[in-house]
């Protein structure tokens, strides 16, 4: 992207050598939350810092904004000094933290009149502004709804138009974009360029998603409180230029087995993902595509992304251990929807009340599938997920798991299925090994088979070295991990992941998606939801719901070719979803 | 502070109040029910008392005195001949109330100045009241008769009666128990409904969005204060409605005090609960905080309970660092004596230095950061 502000104006923000450090009760060493930041912000420019969950953004957001004092470093916004003036900048900026605070018991106008009141907007301008940014944001139609009825992306443009309504100079956006509907994100980030275009703003905003930062004119990559690249995305994405891959799979073999292989060359591989049928890689700087064994595979090059330099960069800060999965069979075909159905579902209804979550859905999971809950927030996908593992009754329809009816026996049921919850929901004091056999005793293990799953399911998960350390204080994947070894002591046939990858880095998702791959090898049936929909490309089949109805089901090509040939998965979406509403629409 | 950004807080503040039905539970319908359970706990009937009647004096006259005793079902009656034999029933807790009938009582009864003394187990102070009203009320129907008899301009028959509590002699408080109430009431709707609402704000997130704009601490406290003031102060009209029409408490005092002190104590409990609120941040741990700094020592340590100058000094001095202590002492004195002078003069000053104290706290402990 051209940059074509004057250079001559001072930065709306400058940081130099940032550090913040916070101390945790219970542990002696404090925790360096960003060591040494320097980044600016040029007046009018629409800069985004990129890192995972982590890295340290909201702390900065928050230095920003004068409500944490940093330990080290000068920050000056707008011209002042935010430690000497933190009153100040509070009266000039707009900041909408990562929750932004509505008073959901307040209205869309109550909360706008709140919020010009405080900043005693004229009256003069107001009905003017308040005007300008309902029809920017869409909400003019429900000013009078309370806003804890507003659905997550709503809810996320009237935070923005509460944001706004002061004109700030400066706008600190912090993760505006979390647990937000990919049609939601699409439409938040079209507000955001309307408003960067404009010029008279300047726009800094905090995202763990990439291909936001493609929106920017400057971009920081933040890890673990240190910058480790800066630039604009078009500079950025050169750093991998001249290592990006794409290799297609043979005929009816799944893309993950493929990118499985590669992810497990960790000393050639810096990055692989399964990308619209086909499996995309990076190479580390060192490596070249001699060094990759694939045998009779086409591998074509392609210019690099954002993501991909990212993912590089990332890589060389934690250089990952060598694999310890076993190669997976690049040939095995992918299982043909012939299979046992082990799991049938048969025109479910679920009511709460007037409100239908859940409409007349069926469909069947197959044996050994891979197999993605998709949707937009609200749009029934969890209300169908825990009617599946019987944590929810259904109001009307059958659910046969591994042949049991959940209505009748859903005890026996529970007995053929494994759950991870989206929160971490093991007992944080206990160690691993207490909580493994807490677990394992839940579900009937005994003596010495109790003992050999353990062992199982520690080596299995790579666990050993934490045996002893109380789960609460185990690094954030290695909770995941732990989550998911305690639902596969009883080695059940079918596994429930609710948002398993859902605040966790790019490197443990990596990670988690290649257990998922050798769990299905060995035969396991997975249900996984997501609202990564890239994510979708690691199932054999997906299905995606909106307002309660199945929209789409089928293989991952199958649904990229339904939402209109769409070479990645969320666009795919995103016409899907948004053909469907067309079309109910014009049915209704 | 900006006179603006204030009325736009508490407009918020009042709109989030109505619409929560919570408030109105606690601020209303929790001081309503606890004003007719514990008042009309008050006013239930003491059955099958157990009185040892020393009788010193066993002439028919003397006797026939205590035939109210027989056959009421108030009284179990167990008579004996002397003042210790009862002393030790008492001693045995198997009497709650000794009538000593003393030897000279029949020969004085016909003077008209006999006395009939009522000792009571004052531990137990309601049990001693009521026990007292009806030993008298017994001793004056008696009397009655006897005028009737006798001829009303007969000077002869005046029994006085005079009543001692054993064990705790000054104790007063029974007839206390609703302006008492008040005092719980008010802590409950003051301590516990602000302890909710920083905590609220901060749990929602709601709070860094507004510390990042031109507001400051003291509005989002000042504004916070108002509403809460008002659900206390309606929750107080209702306590004194009750009290006075419910239940016919005499209000001997001036009703302005009443109503001074109690805003004065209202102030002392929102500082306290927005102070616990800004400090625990999270609506669970701030809810036991209240329970636990406030409404338990309330009830407990105040006076409400149990009499202050008959407890243990290490008690009574913790019970003296409560500011509850000093508005129960207030509500007591002008309802029921209708004190005025230095002892409301120094009870007011010091509550009105615990509300300066407490608003001024909470005011310290809200600062814009999130650390």
């Amino acid at each position: 992207m051209t940059n074509c502000q004057p250079a001559s104006t001072s930065p709306a923000l400058e940081a130099q050598g940032i550090v913040k450090q916070f101390i945790r009760p219970g542990q002696s060493s404090p925790v360096t939350a960003l060591s040494g930041v320097s980044l600016t912000v040029r007046t009018g420019s629409l800069t985004a810092i990129i890192g995972p969950d982590g890295a340290g953004k909201t702390t900065f957001m928050r230095l920003v904004c004068g409500l944490l004092k940093s330990d080290a470093g000068s920050l000056s916004v707008l011209g002042m000094d935010v430690a000497s003036h933190p009153q100040a900048v509070q009266d000039h900026i707009g900041y909408m933290p990562q929750e932004f605070g509505l008073y959901e018991d307040l209205s869309v106008q109550e909360n706008l009149d709140l919020y010009a009141n405080l900043h005693a907007v004229p009256q003069a301008v107001r009905q003017e502004r308040f005007k300008k940014l309902l029809d920017l944001t869409g909400l003019s139609p429900f000013t009078k709804r309370m806003a804890g009825k507003l659905s997550g992306g709503m809810k996320q443009k009237l935070g923005l138009a509460c944001t706004l309504v002061s004109m700030p100079p400066l706008l600190l956006l912090d993760e505006p974009t979390v647990g937000v509907d990919p049609l939601s994100r699409r439409e938040l980030w079209q507000i955001l360029d309307t408003l960067s275009a404009s010029g008279s703003l300047t726009i800094l905003v905090a995202t763990a998603y990439l291909e936001e930062a493609e929106h920017c004119h400057d971009v920081y990559i933040l890890h673990k409180g240190h910058i480790l690249a800066q630039g604009a995305p078009d500079t950025l994405c050169h750093y991998a230029q001249g290592r990006c891959y794409v290799v297609r799979p043979p005929e009816n073999v799944p893309p993950r087995l493929i990118q499985a292989a590669l992810i497990d060359e960790t000393e050639a591989v810096a990055d692989a993902v399964p990308e619209g049928g086909a499996v995309r890689f990076s190479l580390t700087p060192q490596a070249s595509l001699k060094d990759l064994a694939l045998p009779g595979l086409t591998v074509t090059a392609v210019p690099a992304r954002l993501e991909d330099s990212f993912m590089s960069l990332l890589r060389q800060q934690e250089p990952s251990l060598p694999s310890h999965y076993s190669r997976p069979d690049m040939t095995a075909a992918k299982r043909v929807e012939t299979g046992r159905k082990i799991i049938e579902v048969r025109d479910i209804v679920r009511r709460f009340g007037d409100f239908i979550a859940v409409n007349h859905t069926s469909f069947s999971v197959y044996e050994g599938e891979i197999f993605g809950l998709l949707g937009p927030n609200g749009a029934g996908k969890s209300t169908t997920f825990r009617m599946l593992c019987g944590l929810l009754p259904v109001s009307s329809g059958q659910i046969s798991v591994a042949g049991v009816n959940l209505r009748t026996a859903r005890a026996q049921a529970r007995a053929h299925i494994g759950y991870v919850a989206q929160k971490f929901s093991l007992y944080t004091t206990l160690s691993v090994e207490e909580n493994l056999r807490f677990f394992g005793s839940a579900y009937g293990l005994r003596g010495r088979r109790l003992d050999q799953r353990i062992e199982a399911v520690i080596e299995e998960f790579d666990l050993s070295g934490f045996r002893h350390m109380p789960a609460g204080s185990l690094p954030g994947g290695y909770k995941q991990r732990l989550s998911m070894a305690a639902a596969l002591l009883h080695e059940p046939p079918i596994l429930f992941l609710d948002e398993p990858t859902s605040g966790i880095d790019p490197l443990a998702r990596r990670l988690f998606w290649r257990q998922i791959t050798d769990l299905s090898a060995k035969g396991t049936t997975i249900i996984v939801t997501t609202h990564f929909m890239e994510e979708a490309e690691y199932c054999d089949r997906i299905m995606i719901q909106d307002r309660g109805q199945l929209i789409a089901i089928g293989t991952p090509s199958a649904i990229r070719k339904q939402g209109g040939n769409s070479p990645t998965m969320n666009d795919a979406f995103i016409h899907i979803v948004e053909s469907g509403r067309h079309h109910q629409e014009v049915s209704s | 502070m900006n006179l603006h950004r204030f009325l736009a807080l508490c407009h918020k503040e009042f709109c989030q109040m109505l619409r929560d039905p919570s408030s109105f539970l606690i601020g209303i319908v929790i001081p309503l029910m606890l004003i007719i359970l514990m008042g009309s706990g008050l006013s239930l009937d003491v059955k099958d008392l157990p009185v040892a009647v020393a009788l010193e004096d066993s002439s028919p006259t003397a006797r026939s005195t205590l035939h109210f005793l027989d056959g009421s079902p108030y009284f179990s009656p167990h008579y004996v001949s002397s003042i210790s034999e009862a002393a030790a029933l008492m001693d045995a807790r198997q009497a709650d109330a000794i009538i000593v009938i003393p030897p000279d009582f029949t020969d004085r009864l016909e003077q008209g100045h006999a006395t009939v003394q009522v000792l009571l187990y004052g531990i137990d102070a309601t049990t001693a009241n009521a026990a007292n009203t009806y030993i008298s009320s017994g001793f004056q129907a008696w009397q009655a008769a006897w005028a009737k008899s006798h001829g009303a301009a007969s000077r002869t028959g005046t029994i006085t009666l005079v009543s001692r509590q054993w064990f705790n002699d000054a104790n007063t408080s029974s007839w206390m128990f609703i302006p008492g109430l008040i005092v719980i009431v008010m802590t409950l709707v003051g301590v516990f409904l602000t302890s909710l609402v920083m905590a609220r704000e901060w749990e929602r997130g709601t709070l860094e969005s507004l510390f990042v704009t031109p507001v400051r601490p003291l509005e989002i406290i000042a504004a916070k204060m108002i509403p809460y003031f008002c659900i206390a102060l309606v929750g107080l009209v209702l306590c004194l409605v009750a009290a006075y029409y419910g239940y016919g408490v005499p209000m001997h005092g001036s009703l302005a005090l009443i109503l001074l002190s109690s805003i004065e104590y209202i102030f002392v409990a929102i500082g306290m609960g927005l102070t616990i609120s800004s400090l625990t941040k999270n609506q669970f741990l701030a809810c036991q905080m209240a329970l636990v700094v406030s409404l338990l020592p309330t009830i407990m340590l105040s006076g409400f309970l149990f009499d202050l100058r008959s407890v243990p000094t290490a008690i009574a001095v913790i019970g003296h660092v409560l500011p509850a202590t000093y508005y129960m002492e207030l509500m007591k004195s002008l309802f029921l004596a209708g004190t005025t002078g230095p002892l409301v003069i120094k009870d007011c000053a010091i509550l009105g230095a615990y509300a300066v104290f407490f608003v001024f706290l909470s005011l310290r402990v809200t600062k814009k950061g999130v650390a």
